[in-house]
């Protein structure tokens, strides 16, 4: 298709502004996070990162985030992979409605639930514990899993269950030999959105840690910035350690990422 | 959940109604199966009636004990008077009558409404625009711009709150720029400040959304085919006519998708009010979502933080409704 040099010019005037708009408050954390602390000298400060990382027990913070998302991410991926199996591929009485109330679930907002969930947790003597963060968002993500398993399970072939039928393979092995290595970009794409979510989640991890205890990456830095409001250098230093990992992970995986978000709201 | 959950739901809700829906008629992958199945095995590979059954159980389980119901006990903590401690008081409906009148729930209604013009309307122009630019225009780069502009969607928002405190605040890079720009009388500790503190948070949900946005309007339009937009140049049809008449058409499926995710953001958006600015100065920007929280467990007020819950929840159910609706009488 052509389009005219006057309209090129102008699309790229355009996208370099919102571009930039994007870009801005990244960069500005970024320069802030190496400038000189209150009465420093002049001049890029990397030793910031080290003063924070130690002051803000990012060390500690950041292995909470890393186990707490190694269970939900494992969990839910099972989890779905199971639900999903049978909603995708199998006929049986009342799938429809039980399809449903998993969709359900797509809606709750966590806001809704982390009041009873503290309340009950606490009488159990489970909050301030990984299973505490991780149960309710493996609750989130089975859901989310669910859905996204059953749309891709129903998109594979039917000769692909009935050749592992003939070879006397049962429902397991149909699942673990055939259908689970035919889905891995499917599977790939939920595991980084699980993680990241889990990563990224705030409400969830705040209320279900009322000491302190097992605080998750976002939380130490809340904390952090509860404590060191006025020193921004240290504070944005911070907050570079605690989105890094994500920005990281979203920069090699991000043809995959938007591929499957692509395909996601494409599929139906 | 999150915006992508969200846009699945809402387009899975638009388009078939459940495995046996009119919806999978003549798929791909051999659908029909389904009905001349009915009364067989469940599946090639599977003999027992209760299989299926036993291979959802686990996930059943989990969602249904963290998810399903705990919302059920939040509907009945709303019925009572509890401090989070001790006894509590059974008040009926009470805790609801209470909040039709309670400034801090209204402000938090009327602030999550002027909140979607920020995280809902600007994003879904700005969307628009970009989205329609990189179909049409033959962009180099188009990958680069993609995912800068999508970045910030990738970000703690905990992370994009110190960001945006920085640069709102009173000597912060925006102020500086006003300054130098001879524009002092503009210059304010925006998030402070009880008229801009509103807008200063929605402006943050503007730059968070519109990469959702783009790239969900552009999955609409690349579906478009390439001749359309041929046949409306050889017509004549300049950009803004060619925007009108074959594009925007088109994605109205992604639209609506788009605006139910970033409405439904502005509603939550509980991590960047409780880091910017804790829904102050006074009630200038709390939100359903910070009122829950600030109720149930810094007020002690159980069963009206559980109240507010489930109106939020209500609120965001209706909204996906409305919007499955729309999307059926379009398909």
């Amino acid at each position: 298709m052509r389009v005219s040099k006057a309209e090129t010019t102008m699309n790229y005037v355009v996208l370099a502004l919102f571009a930039l708009f994007a870009l801005l408050p990244i960069l500005t954390i970024l320069t802030t996070a190496v400038s000189p602390k209150i009465g420093a000298d002049p001049g890029i400060h990397l030793g910031n990162f080290v003063e924070a990382w130690e002051i803000g027990g990012f060390g500690e913070s950041l292995l909470n985030s890393l186990i707490v998302a190694a269970i939900v991410v494992s969990c839910a991926l099972v989890l779905s992979v199971l639900a999903g199996y049978a909603f995708g591929t199998m006929t049986f009485r009342g799938s429809t409605v039980l399809f449903y109330l998993f969709l359900l679930g797509l809606m709750i907002p966590a806001e809704a639930t982390v009041i009873p969930l503290f309340f009950d947790l606490r009488s159990l003597g489970l909050t301030d514990t990984y299973l505490a963060i991780a149960l309710p968002q493996i609750a989130q993500s089975v859901a989310f899993g669910t859905f996204w398993l059953r749309a891709q399970f129903r998109s594979m072939p039917e000769s692909l269950l009935e050749a592992a039928a003939l070879d006397g393979a049962g429902p397991v092995k149909a699942l673990t030999r055939v259908l689970v290595p035919a889905s891995i970009p499917a599977l790939t794409t939920l595991t980084v959105l699980v993680f990241m979510w889990t990563w990224n989640e705030f409400l969830i991890a705040l209320v279900m840690t009322p000491s302190g205890q097992r605080r998750t990456a976002p939380l130490g830095l809340s904390n952090f910035q509860g404590q060191y409001t006025s020193e921004i250098a240290l504070l944005s230093a911070g907050a570079v350690i605690v989105a890094l990992p994500m920005v990281i992970l979203f920069l090699f995986l991000q043809r995959h990422f938007i591929r499957g978000m692509l395909e996601g709201a494409n599929k139906s | 959940m999150t915006a992508i959950a969200g846009a699945r739901a809402a387009r899975e809700g638009s388009d078939a109604s459940g495995p046996d829906g009119p919806g999978d008629a003549g798929g791909p992958g051999g659908r029909g199966r389904r009905t001349t199945r009915a009364g067989g095995p469940p599946s090639a590979v599977v003999r027992g009636r209760w299989t299926p059954y036993l291979f959802i159980l686990p996930a059943f389980l989990v969602y249904g004990a963290f998810s399903l119901y705990p919302l059920i006990r939040a509907a009945q903590f709303s019925l009572y008077e509890w401090s989070g401690f001790g006894a509590s008081t059974f008040v009926g409906l009470d805790n609801y009558i209470d909040l039709a009148s309670d400034p801090d729930f209204r402000a938090a209604i009327v602030n999550a409404l002027v909140l979607i013009f920020f995280y809902a309307v600007l994003p879904l122009i700005v969307g628009l625009v970009l989205a329609a630019i990189l179909r049409r225009g033959q962009v180099r780069g188009m990958g680069f711009f993609r995912t800068v502009i999508f970045l910030p969607q990738v970000i703690a928002l905990v992370v994009v709150a110190v960001a945006w405190r920085h640069i709102y605040a009173p000597s912060g890079p925006l102020n500086q720029a006003l300054r130098s720009l001879g524009l002092d009388s503009l210059a304010r500790g925006w998030l402070g400040d009880p008229g801009a503190a509103l807008p200063a948070v929605g402006f943050i949900g503007t730059w968070l959304q519109m990469g959702l946005v783009m790239l969900l309007l552009l999955a609409g339009m690349s579906r478009i085919p390439d001749e359309q937009f041929e046949a409306a140049r050889l017509d004549g049809a300049g950009p803004f006519q060619e925007f009108f008449a074959i594009t925007l058409p088109s994605v109205r499926g992604e639209i609506v998708v788009a605006l139910v995710l970033t409405i439904i953001a502005a509603l939550k958006t509980f991590d960047l009010v409780y880091m910017t600015t804790s829904g102050g100065p006074g009630n200038a920007t709390t939100v359903p979502s910070y009122e829950v929280y600030d109720r149930a467990f810094q007020l002690r007020e159980v069963g009206s933080g559980s109240a507010v819950a489930i109106v939020l929840t209500a609120l965001v159910f209706a909204i996906n409704l409305v919007v499955t609706r729309i999307g059926e009488r379009e398909s």
